[in-house]
């Protein structure tokens, strides 16, 4: 093909595109399917709607070997540290995707036996809502996990966009003190 | 759940006749916060069905006849009442023999209760000194019927033969109601909390444990907690 | 265990370091290094954790397991990972809401719990025979349609915890085919609060009967195709052929009930036995088996789901003579009012409802806030319902003070009591056995834990 072009026979790029491109098109995700969040997670893996066109079918059972944790379903408080355990045991980069309204926020379940959404117990990234979300719905919330992915800044560049953001969280507005939004 | 009996004493306090489950004492129409609609001084008392008179209908009364007879002297100290209700039939069985009666309903031919479905604690606390119930649904396979034997044990001494010797099905029924409830099942081999945690503290399902969610925020605004919010009980 | 002590907890005696065996407590070691301290020991026991996430427990089910070699000594399943407290939470929310919370439990079959839990609110009201015919039919549609889905779940996944990837990726596509349907009348895919107390929420769309019998034929071709796969498979029948028996005297002693019952010799069917919302009017057979291994409730699991196909092709007929009928009991007091259609901007009541409770009629406009803010009152007393789940008896114990919530629902779930029986099913036995019982078993966590 280098005959053809007068283009130099090599490409440029950064790093953090290369890696990027790579992690999200090969992202394993962990087992962590709960409840039923989790049956549609499986269906997802199935062929009507079919995540191994994205490169993700292959779910992990070792946490050692997977990238994206999706909590999927309602984690109870006997589950808690086991979760966090989990996400220990993941090796970097991984990101979280709290699946379902249960994951994100406690969902229907606001009582004593259920975490009020897993960022209580591990950084998430992506929150889907739903109840269940429907497969396409969890496809859409993988796709937005694999831009996260693609998009992730590494090194020195990694530390200062967090520094930045969470100064900006620490300057925001608690959700219950926004008010006047209906005027 | 608010609904706490506070009448005791009072002109409102109930004449409860034996044996009958006072379900509950309902105050007011609102749950938790304060009622505008003026029916906050309301008080009425809500008990279970009455304990029938025989003849009892259907297959209830030759039931209850080859259970007397097996039991024989102890009939009336184990068979406190028998209610018939929604086509159901309701035995309320003393703790004391809970085990001979349970083995009757088993063995005997023309009862052949061969399944225990469980255990289902309810929690009556305006029920002074019964208020812990155990509700045991018999299932017999031959006859193709249902029964339900009730026990209750007061708040003080929540004790409760196990009849895991008998029914062995119903082993991790009777560790759940402890978990929930509290009743110790004297005789189970291995009473252990089963859905909590194995270093929970309180009895979630009893009447005085709150539902222990938090409140809801929206943007600018707050909602309590579903036992703490107002609605209509 | 006869220690003197006033604590119930079973734990009390744990601890005691009567210097038996050799402990050794590992955290993410090596295991070879374990082994082989083991092994140098002349021990070869060893205790370990099939912990809740696993991908092989069809769900947060722990198991402690005691192995000698590779034989299995010891296997207590540890559950209450996926307590959700539904119970309880359903003391707070009325009658009908609380079909909400209890479609979550079993959430593989997720109409048999709003079934059951319906039956038993019916039953206090004393509205059961006046539920209308169409009703029943749909009930009974839906039940047999999730209980085609729960058998291909459990199949599936049986065959994808074995290793057989296509297995479970046909079963799911049979399953698609029967949410095809279920999304086009219930309007969602699970978790669907469609059988509420008094009938059913809605009325079916007018291609509903054409979708059901062009379902028919698809879902057949897949289960022949799951039957073509596996049960004269080699590898499959070794796996499962003579695993995790349990004979006819067991399952009684320990109430199992559903397939694992059915395939010791007994045919108890709760439709058959104790019918309800017009079992006895339909024509199927109940499958039974006497080899009370895991390959005959594979067989027998197979075997339902034809007669499911049975049932639901003469429901799809009665739904075609009943067109125009009542889905919801007359009595105002208690039909769930609203009337879902899919508008311009999305789903909500229907114009036509809308038109009715606003300018019509003041008792429907009554109706309609009373009902769905307040909902209905019902009289006090206590009844038990009971229906036969994919995977048992399903049983829920409902108490009413007189008012608008439960004052107790308690659900006794088949997977619960059946899970007892992993003990007897895998001890003795290898330890890939182990994920042959569970699966075979087939318990849904929802449901063991509530």
């Amino acid at each position: 093909m280098s005959e053809h072009t007068d283009a130099p026979p090599f490409i440029i790029g950064k790093v953090e595109d290369f890696a990027g491109w790579a992690r999200a098109g090969s992202m394993w995700p962990a087992t962590f399917g709960l409840a039923c969040c989790s049956i549609e997670m499986m269906a997802t893996g199935t062929p009507r709607f079919d995540i191994a066109r994205f490169g993700q079918e292959v779910f992990r059972g070792s946490p050692r070997q997977a990238d994206l944790m999706i909590v999927a379903g309602r984690v109870s408080q006997k589950m808690a540290p086991i979760l966090r355990q989990v996400y220990d045991q993941m090796a970097e980069p991984k990101w979280v995707l709290a699946m379902g309204v249960c994951a994100s926020s406690g969902g229907m379940f606001n009582n004593y036996a259920i975490v009020q959404g897993v960022d209580h117990v591990v950084p998430v990234d992506i929150y889907l809502p739903g109840c269940p979300p429907r497969p396409e719905m969890l496809i859409n919330a993988l796709l937005k996990v694999q831009e996260l992915a693609r998009e992730k800044p590494m090194l020195r560049h990694r530390r200062e966009i967090a520094a930045a953001a969470e100064a900006a969280a620490l300057e925001a507005t608690p959700t219950s003190q926004m008010k006047g939004l209906l005027r | 759940m608010t609904d706490v009996d506070n009448t005791q004493g009072g002109e409102l306090a109930p004449v409860v006749p034996e044996g009958r489950t006072l379900i509950n004492v309902r105050q007011g129409a609102f749950g938790a916060s304060g009622d505008t609609s003026g029916y906050d001084g309301l008080t009425r008392f809500v008990y279970m069905p009455d304990a029938a008179e025989r003849p009892y209908g259907s297959w209830f009364d030759q039931v209850v006849d080859v259970l007397e007879e097996l039991l024989g002297d102890d009939a009336s100290a184990a068979i406190e009442s028998v209610v018939v209700d929604r086509d159901e039939l309701t035995l309320h069985i003393a703790g004391s023999h809970l085990l001979s009666v349970c083995r009757h309903l088993r063995d005997d031919q023309d009862l052949r209760f061969e399944m225990c479905l469980g255990v289902s604690g309810v929690h009556y606390p305006a029920d002074a000194g019964r208020e812990f119930h155990a509700v045991y649904p018999m299932q017999s396979v031959t006859h193709s019927r249902r029964l339900r034997i009730e026990v209750s044990a007061p708040d003080e001494d929540p004790h409760i033969p196990s009849i895991t010797s008998i029914y062995p099905m119903n082993n991790w029924h009777e560790r759940e109601t402890w978990d929930f409830f509290g009743i110790v099942f004297d005789g189970h081999p291995s009473l252990a909390r089963i859905e909590m945690p194995d270093d929970w503290v309180g009895h979630p399902q009893r009447k005085d444990y709150p539902l222990g969610g938090i409140p809801v925020e929206y943007k600018g605004a707050e909602i309590p907690a579903p036992d703490e919010r107002r609605q209509y009980r | 265990m006869t220690k003197e002590s006033t604590s119930p907890y079973a734990t009390a005696g744990l601890g005691e370091d009567d210097g038996s065996a050799p402990e050794f407590t590992v955290f993410g070691g090596d295991w070879s290094e374990v082994a082989e301290e083991a092994a140098r020991l002349g021990e070869q026991r060893l205790v370990f954790n099939m912990g809740p996430q696993h991908p092989s427990t069809h769900g947060v089910l722990r198991i402690m397991l005691e192995v000698e070699g590779e034989r299995v000594t010891e296997c207590r399943a540890g559950i209450g990972y996926l307590h959700t407290g539904i119970e309880k939470n359903m003391e707070f929310r009325t009658w009908t809401q609380g079909v909400t919370f209890c479609t979550r439990m079993d959430y593989v079959a997720a109409m048999a719990n709003e079934a059951v839990y319906c039956l038993g609110v019916e039953k206090l009201l004393g509205i059961t025979d006046d539920i209308p015919e169409r009703a029943n039919v749909l009930r009974v549609l839906m039940q047999e349609l999730t209980r085609i889905g729960s058998h291909l779940v459990a199949i599936g996944t049986g065959g994808n915890e074995m290793g057989a990837t296509t297995v479970m990726t046909t079963a799911f596509i049979a399953r698609e085919e029967t949410f095809k349907v279920i999304e086009r009348i219930t309007g969602l895919r699970t978790n669907n609060a469609y059988i509420r107390p008094g009938g059913v929420a809605i009325d079916t769309p007018d291609d509903s009967v054409d979708m059901i019998r062009a379902m028919i034929p698809d879902v057949k071709q897949r289960l022949d195709e799951l039957a073509l796969l596996q049960l004269e498979n080699p590898i499959f029948k070794g796996r499962l052929k003579g695993v995790a028996k349990l004979d006819l005297a067991a399952c009684m002693a320990l109430g199992v009930t559903g397939p694992i019952l059915r395939s010791a010799g007994l045919p108890y069917d709760l439709r058959k036995s104790e019918p309800y919302s017009g079992y006895e009017t339909y024509d199927f057979q109940v499958p039974t088996s006497t080899d009370a291994d895991a390959y005959s409730r594979v067989v027998i699991r197979l075997e339902e789901c034809y007669e499911s196909l049975k049932i639901v092709a003469q429901c799809a007929d009665r739904l075609e003579a009943s067109v125009g009928e009542p889905v919801m009991v007359a009595d105002k007091k208690i039909a769930w009012p609203a009337q879902l259609s899919v508008g311009s901007d999305g789903q909500g009541n229907s114009a036509e409802h809308i038109r009715h409770i606003m300018g019509e009629s003041m008792e429907a406009l009554i109706h309609h806030f009373k009902l769905v803010t307040e909902g209905f009152p019902v009289p006090a007393g206590q009844a038990y319902a009971a229906v036969e789940n994919p995977k048992g008896l399903l049983g829920c114990h409902v108490v009413s003070d007189g008012g608008t919530k439960p004052w107790r629902a308690h659900f006794r779930d088949p997977g619960f009591n059946n899970l007892q029986a992993l003990s007897m099913l895998t001890q003795g036995g290898q330890v890939a056995d182990v994920v042959v019982a569970i699966a075979t078993i087939d318990m849904v966590l929802g449901g063991v834990d509530r």
